[in-house]
């Protein structure tokens, strides 16, 4: 497709991190398995059965590939949301009579953050660190916040809205150390960098189909078995999924889940240097049009595909709504009857008006050089428009210090 | 989120964008709203003797609704009265451009502006006619 194609009712998708497209390959693996080779993968009778539990085999060992895990260790779940409730849940339920200390993050995805919430409504304590202004976690705040209650620790690989890579193999030699369980929501990391469930000492980790190009609604989730962790399930029934995940196995999901992996795993390292490339044209393109733009989060502990920007002086979703040939996302909340920007910004110390400027770009396997030159071109004459219109833009241009002002909030 | 022909509009093609000389004893000025909450709006009015609108002029920082109100009332209040100009209320702004009520915010806000105008207008002259200065209707910040 050539870049001037794109229109509002055809945008540019730049929004990788809330979804990806599934991929024609992964498409293609699940298609026999919806009228074909339709069986239970839990029938043990007949041949439509058992082709059906080979098939969801071979995807268990391709999820397990991916992350350095066995097959034994992987369980399938509806999604990424799903495995981090029951990591976080279940192995507290298991556990919680004992230790019922839970260490998080306060730029978690929200679906961590409310699981652990739930649990503090049923007297765990839970401890949400701060992070850095680059999003990356102190380690000596997460050593000085173990106790000898510390059941878990959950910080997630990559955050969705900054993609910032927390040190994943240093929490996990912490914990390991500790003798604390460690939790990682991978959602956002899986295929995007190299994992390793053993050099990283991870306990638990949650991946998402649709996040790596494979389908919406199947996710899965890593449970370590030496050192054992136990969980108590979430789901009853059953008792698939080694009894921790009861419910039949949605066999093309699970398929093209794992061919998801398989190509991801083939093709991280070319993709990465690719979108590496492409994050470095774009970052770089948008500082060279448009003066006073800041980048939030870390630039080199970050997944390539991902670019957060504040457009000072100009507000994310007025700007969003000037480039509506591209797909992204806001920083701000504006829509949100709270007003309030993004808790993962201000977590960083993004002042708020400043997060209110922000817009996340999300780069991925089907973004082309010209995708990027194009959103280059379009972001910068939209925010060059705006910045027109803004009187706050005005105000610095004159020299006047906007914080001097007494604003009436409202 | 589907807006208004309108809203699009005044987004894509703001009328009165600019400024005035704020000191300018026949200009009034009102900048209402706060960097921190995602709007802030600059709306200036030129008054001839006679009492009467000439001009009005505008900047704005925020989303698109709130682009679309300032600019929909640089457009209402020129022509009118001083009086008849703070008589605009935000319920009218708001329906003229169909805003969402996750939106009403913006059109709140502009009332403001047109109202802390006003204000800064009869202070320079020496009218200190306030009722004219009422506080917005809306409380739904």
């Amino acid at each position: 497709m050539t870049a001037n194609t794109w229109t509002q009712n055809n945008p540019l998708y730049l929004d990788y991190q809330a979804t990806t497209p599934t991929d024609p390959r992964v498409v293609e693996s699940m298609v026999p398995f919806w009228s074909e080779k339709f069986g239970n993968p839990h029938s043990r009778n007949h041949r439509f059965g058992w082709e059906a539990e080979d098939a969801v085999e071979i995807a268990r060992g391709q999820v397990a590939d991916i992350i350095g895990a066995s097959p034994k260790e992987i369980i399938f779940t509806s999604g990424a949301t799903e495995s981090n409730n029951l990591a976080i849940k279940g192995v507290a339920k298991f556990y919680g009579d004992k230790r019922n200390h839970i260490i998080t993050c306060v730029t978690e995805h929200k679906c961590v953050l409310e699981a652990c919430r739930a649990l503090q409504g049923d007297g765990f304590d839970v401890t949400y660190l701060h992070v850095k202004e680059n999003g990356l976690i102190d380690l000596d705040e997460l050593k000085a916040a173990i106790t000898d209650k510390t059941l878990l620790v959950s910080i997630m690989a990559v955050n969705n809205e900054i993609g910032v890579i927390q040190p994943l193999k240093e929490i996990g030699a912490l914990c390991r150390e500790n003798k604390v369980f460690f939790h990682t929501d991978a959602a956002q990391a899986v295929g995007k960098i190299p994992l390793d469930v053993d050099e990283m000492n991870i306990d638990m980790l949650s991946i998402s189909g649709h996040k790596i190009y494979g389908p919406m609604g199947i996710g899965a989730m890593y449970i370590r078995r030496k050192p054992r962790v136990r969980l108590v399930p979430l789901i009853h029934g059953g008792g698939q999924e080694r009894g921790m995940r009861s419910g039949t196995l949605p066999t093309p999901l699970v398929v093209g889940l794992g061919k998801a992996c398989e190509l991801a795993k083939k093709e991280m390292a070319a993709e990465a240097e690719r979108l590496r490339e492409f994050q470095r044209r774009l970052y770089e393109g948008l500082q060279q049009r448009i003066p006073e733009i800041f980048l939030n989060g870390d630039l080199e502990s970050r997944i390539p595909g991902n670019l957060n920007i504040s457009f000072a002086y100009v507000e994310g979703e007025g700007l969003m709504m000037g480039i509506k040939d591209l797909a992204v996302s806001s920083g701000s909340a504006c829509t949100s009857a709270s007003l309030e920007p993004s808790y993962v910004l201000r977590a960083l110390g993004v002042e708020e008006e400043l997060a209110h400027t922000s817009l996340r770009l999300g780069l991925g396997r089907f973004t082309t050089e010209d995708d990027i030159d194009y959103a280059i071109e379009r972001i910068a004459k939209e925010v060059n428009r705006l910045r027109d219109l803004s009187p706050l833009w005005d105000m610095a241009q004159a020299g006047i210090d906007l914080k001097s002002i007494k604003w009436a909030e409202h | 989120m589907a807006y208004s022909k309108e809203l699009i509009d005044h987004y894509e093609n703001p009328r009165n964008v600019g400024s005035m000389e704020d000191d300018a004893g026949d200009v009034g000025t009102g900048l209402v709203g706060a960097p921190a909450c995602g709007d802030v709006m600059k709306l200036q009015i030129k008054v001839n003797p006679e009492g009467i609108i000439e001009d009005a002029k505008f900047k704005t920082f925020g989303c698109g609704s709130a682009i679309a109100s300032s600019s929909l009332v640089t457009e209402w209040v020129k022509g009118k009265t001083v009086d008849e100009a703070g008589e605009i209320k935000n319920t009218d702004i708001a329906e003229e451009l169909a805003l969402p009520p996750v939106k009403i915010h913006c059109s709140v806000l502009a009332e403001d502006a047109i109202k802390a105008a006003i204000d800064d207008y009869k202070g320079k002259t020496g009218q200190t006619d306030t009722d004219a200065v009422g506080e917005s209707q809306d409380a739904a910040e």
